[in-house]
């Protein structure tokens, strides 16, 4: 632990930490460009220069490792002359023209530039200017404003694993862009325009729409996928604008994925602001009071036997929490939050959450991914691996479809079998997983949504004990969910009541006929032809495949018009917090179910989302622990049984449209036909 | 006692005195003026209503950089803006509200392409509030009609700036 002196102040700092880490952990501002917390240090901008003691120039404090007895000074004059100089050296070929740049207010080098460089420009001679280079529907470039920090190269390099970008030339004439040409690749590209400090990097949907200064800021929770990162909407007025990522060391760190952060344009379109009735084939807009009542004449003559209730992917645990009330209230057994079909054994915890933590990937040094494409199922949770693979000592193999996951992996097998394979030690990995200090595997839930899900999680739970995986101080076992709303359904008990049918047999009793009304809470991705001739209620926000079939439409609110308790892949409860109102006569979720409640004649006992969560921590002790992880007993789940030998399939079809929102985005629409068509080959056509 | 003051008061000296500045006052040069057949010179640095001004070649000045709309302390202005067809930084929405504006000018200051200005127009008054609010057609018409005053005035002003 090297200790030194700052500013006359002196501070231990640990070991390896920067000059620069140093100075910001005593809160000084030492300004910098190419250094960046989470990338590696190139030490190429220059900007952050201090004078070391004993040493005859300004040293880069962000390359410069603390010594003990180092005596550093971040205010001499020679360091703010240095700073001046290379102010305006990086000014030389830097275009004035901040006020059409979208990073004007918020950029790194217009507040140094005021606040470290000098008053005045002494250079007259002609400026560089330097062809833009298309990046695809994300990132907008304007590459004369680049101050070549090579922060969007590291980034891609190291954090997204697609090394699509890079410098060529050198000094004057260096050039920054993606030379195979073409769209960036990775579902990470976003985060480019996060880390470049200019204008370079821009976003290219948010293009010219808002300043900084203008927007309001909410900070909440994603929703796309079940990784819950944490991010930031900003709006203006009653719409958002853009969302940015929130840091959070243990789940996203400081990024997030394309969808996460451009769906939000798709909040503005097919959106169900009024109740529907179906009158005569026909959906016609009607009045809250009538939409109820046509539901409780509904429920009032189906006999609890014949109604069902499913929910969705995005749909918070408060909501579901009241319509498991209500269904429970009306007798109703068929309840299922598992709209993908799952019958997997739910009666443990530890069986279907991610029991290490997305931070305790760092610490694993041997990981199977069994029938899970992490890149697109839980992009963020793809990243840390790479990141841990990126330190070294690292082995990963996959069963299941192959695919890129922007890190080496030795696929073992595309079926099941293999996983009996690896129990017996028939395969080689087996001794890597005996020999690892922190073997973990990864099940994804689309392996865990085949007909055989349930021995499928006895099988991996096997595996997991065999390998040790499962110690006091270990959890190794973990599931990879896909929608942001299912462990908190699972956690809640939004499932099959004693007897009750799941989502499968929903399905099969609604097309034979067995079912008279089925309840949808957000419920988009189930075949809607097998609901046959039920009375189909959708409760949801936007008009996709389930409003097209329901016989009535209640309008709800979308994860940025709600107060909600969304919990991770890792179990980890947290809140969505509302950051603009849902659109026309659309109401939050859990205040529909209450309403309908009164309705039906079952009223819910609270009248508040106050009174409404202390019923739901009450009822489910886990969700009350906002933001913490709770450790997952480990008990035996699972069934044991036979495992069919078909393949797993790629459960993500396609990456960028899983959900309403993401389905009816423009931008993604764009990133489907810009990105996607391009790895597809010209024989599709 | 015959003092001072009850000589003046008998020779009633304050009544002769002010009809005798009346009475200058109707050989001097008279001050006021027949509006609105005449009027009162301006400084070109005076504040009147509001204009959007272009190009010689016709393109609009405005590059929806926000500044007066951020700079507004009265919170007249509106903007929003998105890439036009070419790619540029247009508006597509510039509304200020006249009976807002406190005519400080501080738009003007910010704008960095000299494009929302005060004008020397001052005669602008309306029968309806509604009339009163301008969008980006009315500002723009403004400065097509006021440009050849708007630019001369700038002209004698930036000697001083």
């Amino acid at each position: 632990m090297p200790k030194l002196i700052i500013n006359g102040h002196e501070i231990e700092v640990a070991a390896g930490a920067s000059v620069l880490q140093a100075c910001e952990q005593m809160g000084i501002e030492v300004p910098h460009f190419c250094y960046h917390d989470k990338l590696s240090v190139p030490a190429s901008c220059r900007m952050c220069l201090v004078e070391v003691e004993k040493t005859p120039k300004p040293v880069a404090s962000c390359g410069l490792p603390a010594a003990d007895g180092m005596v550093v000074h971040t205010d001499s004059p020679m360091v703010l002359k240095a700073r001046r100089g290379v102010m305006e050296l990086l000014l030389i070929n830097h275009p004035l023209d901040c006020p059409i740049c979208d990073q004007g207010g918020e950029c790194d080098l217009q507040d140094q530039a005021v606040a470290y460089g000098s008053d005045h420009s002494r250079y007259a001679e002609a400026k560089r200017a330097v062809a833009d280079k298309e990046l695809g529907p994300i990132v907008k470039t304007v590459m004369t404003r680049c101050i070549h920090c090579t922060r969007c190269v590291r980034f891609a390099d190291e954090i997204a694993g697609t090394p699509e970008l890079g410098g060529v030339f050198r000094g004057e004439h260096l050039e920054i862009g993606n030379f195979g040409g073409g769209p960036l690749t990775s579902e990470l590209s976003g985060n480019l325009v996060d880390v470049c400090p200019v204008g370079a990097l821009t976003s290219k949907p948010y293009a010219f729409r808002a300043r900084p200064w203008e927007l309001q800021k909410t900070e909440s929770v994603d929703v796309m996928d079940a990784v819950g990162c944490n991010i930031r909407i900003d709006t203006r007025g009653n719409e958002v604008m853009r969302i940015l990522p929130r840091l959070n060391d243990d789940i996203n760190e400081a990024w997030i994925n394309d969808k996460t952060r451009h769906a939000c344009d798709g909040l503005k379109l097919q959106r169900l602001d009024q109740p529907y009735m179906r009158v005569d084939g026909k959906l016609r807009p009607a009045s809250w009071p009538e939409a109820f009542a046509a539901i409780a004449a509904r429920l009032k003559t189906a006999s609890a036997e014949r109604v069902a209730a499913l929910a969705g992917d995005l749909v918070d645990c408060e909501s579901m929490f009241a319509l498991k009330q209500l269904m429970l209230a009306l007798e109703v057994p068929h309840l299922d939050c598992r709209q993908d079909g799952a019958t997997y054994d739910m009666t443990a915890r530890a069986g279907y959450i991610f029991n290490s933590g997305i931070a305790g990937i760092e610490q694993a040094d041997a990981i199977l991914l069994i029938g899970t494409n992490p890149r697109h199922e839980g992009t963020l949770v793809n990243a840390r691996i790479r990141k841990r693979w990126l330190r070294g000592g690292l082995r990963v193999a996959s069963i299941g479809a192959a695919a890129d996951l922007t890190y080496p992996h030795r696929r073992i097998g595309g079926s099941p079998s293999a996983i009996r394979d690896l129990i017996n030690g028939r395969d080689a990995f087996a001794k890597t997983l005996l020999a690892a200090k922190n073997p973990m595997v990864i099940v994804g839930a689309g392996a865990l949504a085949r007909p055989d899900g349930a021995a499928l999680q006895a099988l991996a739970r096997e595996l997991a004990e065999k390998f040790n995986m499962v110690r006091p101080d270990w959890n190794g076992f973990n599931v990879l969910q896909r929608a942001a709303s299912r462990v908190g359904g699972l956690d809640i008990g939004f499932v099959p009541q004693a007897y009750g049918l799941g989502t499968r047999g929903i399905l099969e009793a609604a097309s034979s006929g067995k079912m008279e009304v089925v309840y949808l809470l957000g419920a988009d991705e189930i075949d809607m032809d097998r609901l046959g001739n039920a009375f189909v209620i959708y409760q949801g926000h936007h008009g996709d495949k389930g409003a097209h079939r329901a016989d009535v439409i209640l309008p709800g609110a979308a994860y940025t018009e709600k107060d909600g308790i969304y919990v991770n892949t890792e179990g980890r409860p947290q809140l969505a917090k509302q950051a603009t109102f849902p659109p026309g006569e659309a109401r939050e979720d859990w205040k529909i179910i209450r309403a309908l409640s009164e309705t039906v004649g079952k009223t819910l006992p609270y009248d508040t989302l106050t009174q409404l969560r202390a019923r739901l921590i009450e009822a489910c002790p886990v969700i009350g622990a906002m933001g913490r992880l709770t450790k997952a007993e480990w008990k035996p789940f699972g069934h044991a049984g036979q495992v069919a030998v078909q393949p797993f399939e790629p459960v993500i079809a396609n990456f960028y449209m899983t959900d309403p929102i993401s389905r009816v985005s423009p931008t993604m629409a764009k990133c489907v036909t810009e990105i996607q068509r391009r790895d597809v080959p010209e024989a599709a056509e | 006692m015959l003092s001072i003051r009850r000589i003046k008061r008998l020779f009633l000296y304050e009544i002769v005195r002010g009809l005798a500045l009346t009475f200058m006052y109707m050989f001097r040069r008279k001050v006021t003026i027949n509006y609105p057949y005449e009027k009162g010179p301006l400084s070109p640095r005076s504040r009147g209503e509001h204009a959007l001004r272009r190009y010689p070649n016709g393109e609009e000045r405005c590059i929806a950089c926000k500044l007066c709309e951020a700079i507004c302390p009265a919170q007249a202005i509106t903007i929003e803006s998105e890439p036009r067809e070419d790619g540029s930084r247009r508006t597509t929405r510039y509304d200020l509200d006249m009976t807002k504006c406190i005519y400080c000018g501080l738009c003007q200051e910010a704008c960095p392409v000299d494009a929302i200005v005060e004008g020397p127009n001052f005669e602008y008054a309306t029968e309806t509030h509604e009339e009163l609010i301008y969008n980006k057609e009315r500002l723009l018409a403004n400065g097509d009609r006021w440009e050849a005053e708007i630019a001369a005035n700038l002209d004698a002003d930036a000697r001083y700036r």
